[in-house]
């Protein structure tokens, strides 16, 4: 079981409370965990990745195993822990201030 | 009695605020969609209740929501499990899937290249005038979508492109389509407002469309003040009894038109700066207007500070201040462009937002203002509906 932590907007959105867990198939990448999601939560389509060309979006961050993955490949293995269920996969509104 | 109910957009959620028809005292619920910039929320001239809502992050991209309750409730239409279902038996959810059709073609860009259009946000929703299932869409990158099943999916209309889009080009504040105006005489014609390129018409429903910005000068905007693209309309409003008399608030002037948008012509008189962005027609007098003048494109806020509602009863070129109940020293905000809104009593009832979130009222023609909201975020739009 995957364990994905959303951003409290999205949150909102979906309608959950703390973290969401996913069965996802191996192997085990961001874009399965994303295309997981997307089917559990419709509503969540279009608002992590472009709608036509599936990029993340430029303010959306994927963290997990205080590593940032967010520039890496989404057809590479998460780390083992997120796989296996020990560690969350993070998806994160990027920081804004003023 | 009849009841009012305000629907007011903010940078930081939406707004429901409601009055009995004296439109003396006013509840506020929300924020709804807290955080979230809510461009725009309209609802069905034929179900007061279906009211549909534009939802954008700069992090999270466009959501759209409906109501089928009057705003107690919002879904993303299309969310549900009874609602469409795809392949894998769960919903398509593609309320949210505005993709230009065909061929993405190009603009004009800042730098005068060419640039492939780029879904960025919804401006404006129109509902249709007899189908609260049947939306209208105004994009950035300018574009006009529409909806036949309550919002579920969304279909450009692209012969809208095709009036010479690969001239348009942005202006600072982005390039939106932001005004859509049905004609109740002719439900084939819809006009259309697009910054930075002008107006549009079309008379076959959406099918095709061609500009109709004669009689627009833009000689410190443009390099050929009367080209057939290109102008910065910031807003058309029409009366809906005279559909063929069009009023405009351009970057600079206010404009009239008495042949649907065939010729335009000034009639900004003795405002004192013909810049701003809403203009509105008073719901029993088609020929009394309401602009707020704005110092100048650089300066976003009233000239010597001073808040004030100019109208003319002359349908143009002679206008009144009107102030009592606005401030009149220190004020600084601006009136966006979908920010300003009539009721349909008598006498007509008006209605703004500022940037400095104060909601302000009048239940008199204008005669008279009061605030009913002093603290909400900036406020991007305000719609009103009249409720029997």
């Amino acid at each position: 079981m995957i364990r994905v932590v959303l951003p409290a907007h999205l949150r909102t959105l979906a309608r959950v409370k703390g973290e969401v867990q996913l069965e996802v198939k191996d192997p085990v990448t961001p874009r399965a965990i994303l295309d997981a999601l997307e089917t559990r939560y419709p509503m969540l389509r279009g608002t992590m990745r472009d709608r036509g060309t599936l990029k993340r979006r430029a303010f959306v961050r994927f963290f997990a195993c205080e590593q940032d993955l967010s520039n890496e490949s989404p057809d590479d293995l998460v780390p083992e822990a997120v796989a296996t269920g020990a560690e969350p996969f993070l998806i994160v509104g990027a920081m804004a201030g003023g | 009695m009849s009841q009012i109910r305000l629907l007011v957009g903010t940078r930081k959620g939406a707004f429901v605020i409601t009055s009995d028809g004296k439109r003396q005292n006013w509840d506020i619920v929300g924020p709804h969609f807290g955080g979230w910039e809510i461009y725009h929320l309209k609802g069905s001239p034929v179900d007061p209740n279906r009211i549909y809502v534009s939802q954008t992050s700069s992090w999270f991209g466009q959501i759209v929501q409906r109501s089928d309750d009057g705003g107690k409730t919002w879904d993303p239409p299309g969310t549900k499990p009874e609602d469409l279902m795809g392949p894998d038996g769960m919903p398509k959810g593609q309320s949210n899937m505005f993709v230009y059709d065909g061929e993405v073609g190009t603009h004009k860009w800042y730098d005068g290249t060419q640039r492939p259009w780029e879904f960025k946000r919804i401006w404006h929703l129109e509902p249709s005038l007899n189908d609260p299932n049947t939306v209208y869409a105004g994009a950035e990158d300018a574009a006009l979508f529409k909806t036949t099943d309550g919002g579920r999916t969304w279909k450009e209309l692209p012969g809208l492109r095709h009036a010479k889009g690969q001239l348009w080009q942005p202006g600072a504040g982005g390039m939106c389509l932001h005004t859509i105006v049905f004609d109740r005489s002719n439900p084939e014609r819809i006009t259309v407002a697009i910054s930075a390129a002008g107006v549009f018409r079309s008379d076959d429903g959406g099918k095709t469309w061609r500009p109709i910005n004669r009689g627009l000068k833009s000689q410190y905007e443009l390099p050929d003040p009367d080209a057939e693209v290109g102008h910065c309309v910031h807003c058309i409003t029409m009366h809906p009894s005279r559909s063929n008399v069009l009023f405009m608030q351009k970057h600079w002037d206010v404009m009239r038109s008495d042949d649907a948008g065939e010729s335009w012509h000034e009639i900004s008189g003795n405002l004192p700066t013909d810049f701003g962005f809403p203009i509105a027609v008073n719901t029993n007098e088609p020929e009394t207007i309401y602009v707020v003048p704005i110092k100048s494109d650089s300066e976003h806020y009233p000239p010597d500070g001073k808040l004030r509602v100019y109208r003319s009863r002359t349908g143009g070129r002679e206008w009144e201040a009107l102030t009592k109940g606005l401030p009149q020293r220190d004020c600084y905000v601006n009136i966006l462009r979908d920010a300003m809104t009539v009721d349909s009593l008598d006498p007509c009832g008006l209605y703004f937002g500022t940037t400095g979130g104060q909601v302000y009222a009048s239940a008199n023609n204008g005669d008279s203002w009061t605030h009913i909201a002093r603290d909400l975020p900036p406020v991007l739009s305000v719609e009103v509906q009249t409720l029997a």
